[in-house]
């Protein structure tokens, strides 16, 4: 992975620290060019990979990064999947059945399954698979060599000890995609132990590590622990603390710690790119 | 260890048990459902003991707490029964279908000195926590005005609907959405006692209103307004905020940003005259399992506090929904 990832989260209104300026970049970010002309800046600043989630819009840009295939030739997509908002919206309105009834590509109660619910539900897994290749069908053609599933649903899975569905994410990317499977999350140290109960060593793992201690469930120390000691390819998110820390010191701090792979951060403008990006290449001396 | 049942794993349920089931003080002894496609996922790649029928899960597992998140209108039987059981329980929003339901269940649980809980999970936010602060210490003065609000995504399109489209099963914009804004103007700022007129729309459901406005005057005669829309896709996700003016300065909160406006140079430690503006990120205690907000662990954190009694059982009690419930009741009359 390179050192520095592009995120998406000011594209889609994606605020931690303001419902305003979540409306703002809604407003700012309308048209897909206004989104492609952003990534332009970012490749223009050296980064080539764009960890992104399944929105319905990202279709849309990658119809234009497929449009352009020698301008895109080294870019590369770092797909992160569910859009959770989707299917959360769909929950509350439809309820579990009805949301996988909906999303679930062919009529899953009906002839697709002989049979119907019963076997559906026994077979968790293929469910798990169907919904991966539907949300993958958007990147067919462009370069995904990792594919993250959701702090939401990864987190969830791991409160409810679901061991054996994150290790099938895991076996599917793997073989379906010739891919590596990350994992986001928000209890790295917790996770990182139960991806190890299940054999996967080594896994790639996306979590908030920042200065401010903020959403790094288990304290800061233990995560600092976790990169000194174990065996993981980390990827430091939320850097900045979701506002609470000053450039300078975040970065600073970040670069600082051992075993971090990549750091992923999300800016709307030219001038915020580019001094992000020169921050971290100084502190990486 | 405390042993924990859960009833109900929907959305809220299997958030719950996911938050419960990474608690270094819990024990999950058993899970109650009817889904099938829920229950066998469960039972395959879960340690959990899965149940359809609750009676059974309390005599096998005898839970000491359990959470229950079902439809609505199963909440007075279901609660009922685990009190009779001096049982602890946690029952999401809202509480109760009808005020003498909720009254009869509150004063169950007060006479047994059960712990009682339900999930308005914005009483654990910061921001608002911080607003509560400033509003009680009196530091924007006399309240002359508020306005509460909650804009979501959620009915977007004509559609046939579930439970929650259902009046009768507690559906509906007032009953699932603005309650959580209600229980916010109940707790910062003074119970609702009277509307002065409401207004429920139905925009896409048939059955149910998508969108409430209401006058609402409270016990202490501070009145402001209530606007609630849960078909308005220009919000990502629901997003509640409350605006208080006071006669020496103004607050306006959502879950994520606060900003206060003081008048004059006396005002509390770390503000000043003035715009101030802070953050929920500063305002918030770190959690030790996180999943969709620290609010949510930490309001499962206080129940699994209060039943260990190291903490009083005084947020979120039923007497609190219970006012909520009356205020649902009173808007709704006022149409």
């Amino acid at each position: 992975m390179e050192r520095i990832l592009y995120g998406d989260n000011q594209f889609f209104a994606v605020n931690h620290i303001s419902d305003q300026k979540s409306m703002d970049q809604a407003i700012k970010f309308k048209s897909d060019e206004a989104i492609i002309r952003t990534l332009d800046y970012a490749i223009e600043a050296g980064i080539n990979t764009f960890m992104c989630t399944t929105h319905d819009r990202i279709a849309k840009i990658c119809d234009i990064i497929r449009s352009n295939p020698e301008k895109y030739k080294d870019f590369k997509i770092y797909p992160c999947m569910p859009y959770a908002h989707k299917y959360a919206n769909a929950v509350t309105e439809l309820g579990i059945q009805g949301t996988i009834k909906q999303y679930v590509p062919g009529n899953i109660f009906g002839t697709m399954f002989k049979g119907g619910m019963a076997l559906v539900s026994k077979d968790f897994l293929k469910i798990m698979e169907l919904l991966i290749d539907a949300e993958m069908k958007m990147f067919k053609g462009i370069n995904t060599p990792v594919i993250f599933l959701q702090n939401v649903i990864t987190d969830l899975l791991l409160g409810l000890g679901m061991v054996e569905v994150l290790k099938g994410y895991h076996d599917y990317i793997l073989k379906k995609y010739d891919a590596e499977p990350g994992y986001i999350t928000m209890n790295m140290p917790k996770l990182l132990d139960t991806l190890e109960s299940v054999g996967i060593e080594n896994p790639i793992i996306c979590s908030s590590i920042n200065a401010a201690n903020f959403r790094m469930s288990g304290g800061m120390k233990l995560y600092e622990e976790t990169l000194r000691t174990r065996k993981v390819r980390a990827i430091a998110m939320q850097v900045l603390g979701g506002g609470a820390i000053p450039i300078n010191e975040a970065i600073e701090y970040v670069c600082s710690l051992p075993n971090i792979e990549s750091i992923l951060f999300g800016a709307s403008s030219k001038g915020n790119i580019e001094n992000t990006v020169s921050k971290i290449n100084y502190f990486n001396k | 260890m405390i042993k924990v049942g859960l009833i109900g794993a929907g959305k809220m349920g299997l958030s719950h048990l996911s938050i419960l089931g990474a608690h270094p003080n819990v024990e999950v002894v058993g899970v109650c459902d009817t889904s099938k496609i829920v229950l066998s996922a469960l039972e395959k790649y879960s340690k959990f003991h899965c149940y359809t029928d609750f009676l059974i899960m309390l005599e096998k597992e005898k839970p000491e707490a359990v959470f229950v998140a079902t439809p609505t209108k199963f909440h007075f039987e279901f609660v009922k029964e685990l009190l009779s059981r001096n049982i602890h329980v946690f029952v999401e929003k809202p509480f109760c279908l009808t005020e003498e339901q909720g009254l009869e269940l509150t004063s169950i649980a007060t006479e047994k000195t059960l712990v009682n809980q339900v999930g308005y999970h914005n009483k654990f936010v910061g921001t608002f926590r911080e607003v509560k602060k400033l509003v009680k210490n009196g530091s924007i003065g006399d309240i002359t005005h508020f306005m509460g609000e909650a804009y979501g995504p959620v009915v977007t399109k004509k559609k046939e609907g579930t439970w929650r489209s259902n009046p009768a099963e507690g559906g509906g914009c007032l009953m699932d959405y603005a309650s959580h804004v209600i229980d916010l103007i109940n707790d910062i700022l003074a119970p609702v006692t009277a509307s002065k007129g409401s207004i429920m729309k139905s925009i896409y459901s048939k059955m149910v209103d998508d969108a409430v406005y209401s006058l609402l005057e409270l016990s202490d005669k501070t009145t402001g307004v209530l606007s609630v829309n849960w078909s308005d896709e220009t919000y990502r996700k629901m997003s509640t905020s409350i605006t208080i003016n006071g006669t020496k300065g103004k607050i306006i909160s959502d879950a994520h940003e606060l900003k206060v406006f003081f008048k004059e140079e006396d005002c509390p430690e770390g503000y000043s005259k003035g715009w101030n503006v802070k953050y929920v990120t500063d305002l918030t205690d770190q959690v030790n399992f996180y999943l969709r907000g620290e609010e949510y662990s930490a309001q499962v954190d206080y129940f699994i506090d209060a039943v260990a009694g190291k903490v009083p059982n005084n947020i979120n009690n039923f007497q609190s929904a219970w006012l909520t419930d009356r205020a649902i009741s009173i808007i709704k009359n006022k149409k």
